[in-house]
């Protein structure tokens, strides 16, 4: 039971940590709003001047903002499909009895374990090359034009790029969660006779519900703020092809110099995230007290 | 009771996971191959897998023209620094918060891991012009302040939900024995409680490692670790696939090593306890 001389120790011992990440949460989010209702540019140094919402105006009927919206929107959702479909399968797949399960488990989670800019310039210069690349030479050998990928497919190719790092994730979830269903339950459905696809269906896929929950929240969080592999990639093109919102808000700050219209578009992506937040706290929360 | 299958279908099922798993690693694969290869075998038609003349240049040319090492040990600096650091600052609040819950503690939780979820754009320019003004930019000590920010929700979560399983009535066995306070941590919690501080150590460094936004947007030469400095390859001159293969390579293969002896701890720590 606690007294009140634990109680307050508690309270010194966490303090730094709750203080730390309020400053870090509140003071730049404060200046980021502060600076969304300013005209500031960095180019044009103590001319700053309030000015309403005209950024945000600015910012949401600049059409590259409706392009990087949407090509938010694909990319998180692209990932997505293909993470969740291809973690199941991976998941099914060694969850079963197999020779090295070790081994295959190991490479099969080691695209997450490598550093966003490496795999973006391996796969655009290795792989996705339209002369040296491998996939290029795979397309001839089999008698195709290769396709340069990054100049006519720029948002499936980073969609690519980021389901191969998020991949390994998806399975690694889905696994432990598949490891931890009952054996017994499996096999008196089976000795029912129930086949494959209805045993996955009425007991591996309710019993893996939250996994895919997880999954899917944890993503999208981190996958509404993909940027190296954009940075590295395609800076954004051709145009505005393959920008999503992060990339916009870094284009517009630290390339354009427009601070204001910058931070106005930084609060519409948290916004955005926030949405997504609530969601995945109440999930967890829940979780919390079970 | 283990369920009894037939060889054929293990088999069967071997091929294809293999199959696919080789398939999966292949680019990381291709990568180390690519780094041992001369720049013309690199990008030779059709490519060379294994028989091609083995060498090491690449690796010394790359540290020659740019000084690999020293971005290596920035990235070193920054992950090791930014996760003991925030080791430091959690520890207690973990304890705190696992050992002598309020009512409130769930909440302080909740708003901790709402932190991690604010898009880094959110804080990136007024951040970028703080920096700008106090002389942080392209610093190693400036990184690492951020990191440990960025990391520091995960950290005490995960810290959390391994102390949370350390048994309280061990505590008051303890005292009921006679132990004092310092002996009560030093031989009691502090071996109970090693594991999950492991676990969090390389979680976070792995992290850290990899992280790409801040460390894109913070450094650009002296204070670069390495996911600045491969970034730098996105601009080529001349041949240089086996370079980037090399380079590529001696950054993947620390963190890569630390990962695969981490795969159940990453589960626990990215999904915040929610999948275990």
């Amino acid at each position: 039971m606690a007294t009140t001389h634990t109680r307050s120790a508690a309270r010194l011992m966490m303090a730094p940590s709750v203080i730390l990440l309020f400053a870090w949460m509140i003071v730049p989010l404060g200046m980021t709003i502060y600076f969304s209702f300013l005209r500031y540019n960095l180019l044009m140094p103590g001319m700053e001047e309030f000015t309403g919402f005209l950024n945000y105006s600015f910012f949401l009927s600049d059409p590259a903002f409706f392009d990087a919206l949407t090509n938010t929107l694909l990319l998180v959702g692209g990932v997505l499909a293909i993470t969740i479909i291809g973690g199941i399968a991976f998941a099914l797949l060694l969850d079963q009895p197999i020779f090295g399960q070790g081994i295959v488990r190991i490479l099969v989670i080691a695209p997450f374990f490598v550093m966003p800019t490496v795999s973006a310039l391996v796969w655009k210069n290795m792989f996705m090359n339209p002369v040296n690349g491998l996939l290029a030479w795979i397309a001839r050998s089999l008698g195709f034009q290769p396709v340069d990928f990054l100049a006519s497919v720029p948002l499936l190719s980073v969609i690519i790029i980021v389901a191969w790092q998020w991949l390994p994730f998806a399975t690694l979830i889905m696994l432990t969660a598949l490891q931890s269903l009952d054996e017994e339950q499996k096999e008196a459905a089976e000795m029912d006779g129930a086949g494959f696809v209805s045993r996955f269906i009425y007991i591996v896929l309710p019993h893996m519900a939250r996994a895919i929950t997880v999954v899917i929240l944890i993503e999208t969080i981190f996958l509404l703020s993909v940027f190296a592999e954009i940075l590295v990639t395609t800076n954004g093109g051709p145009g505005t092809q393959s920008t999503n919102l992060t990339y916009l808000v870094y284009a517009q700050a630290l390339l354009q110099f427009d601070i204001g219209g910058a931070s106005a578009g930084g609060i519409v992506a948290v916004i955005l995230a926030n949405i997504v937040a609530i969601f995945l706290v109440r999930l967890i929360g829940k979780n919390l007290e079970a | 009771m283990a369920r009894k299958v037939s060889t054929r279908r293990k088999l069967v099922m071997s091929a294809i996971a293999w199959t696919l798993g080789i398939l999966i690693f292949f680019p990381i694969l291709w990568t180390v191959l690519t780094s041992f290869k001369s720049e013309g075998d690199a990008i030779a038609s059709p490519p060379v897998f294994l028989f091609f003349h083995w060498t090491t240049e690449n690796y010394a040319e790359v540290q020659s023209r740019s000084d690999y090492v020293l971005h290596f040990w920035n990235s070193v600096v920054m992950s090791l620094g930014s996760t003991l650091l925030g080791l430091v600052i959690a520890i207690p609040a973990a304890w705190a918060m696992a050992f002598s819950p309020t009512r409130r503690t769930k909440d302080v939780l909740m708003w901790m891991l709402s932190t991690k979820m604010m898009p880094p754009v959110g804080a990136l320019i007024p951040i970028y012009l703080i920096f700008r003004d106090v002389g942080l930019l392209d610093t190693r000590i400036g990184l690492v302040v951020v990191l440990t920010l960025i990391n520091l929700p995960i950290i005490v979560w995960m810290l959390y939900t391994y102390f949370k399983e350390i048994p309280g009535e061990i505590l008051e066995a303890a005292r009921m024995d006679g132990a004092s306070l310092a002996k009560e941590i030093v031989y009691v919690l502090t071996p109970m409680a090693i594991p999950g501080i492991a676990s969090t150590l390389l979680l976070n460094i792995i992290l850290a490692w990899n992280e790409a936004f801040w460390t894109l947007n913070l450094t650009t030469s002296k204070a670069a670790p390495l996911t600045t400095f491969i970034a730098s390859y996105s601009s080529p001159e001349g041949l240089f696939y086996a370079k980037l293969s090399a380079a590529s390579t001696m950054a993947i293969a620390p963190i890569l090593i630390l990962g695969w002896f981490s795969q159940k701890q990453l589960v626990r720590g990215l999904t915040f306890g929610a999948v275990k």
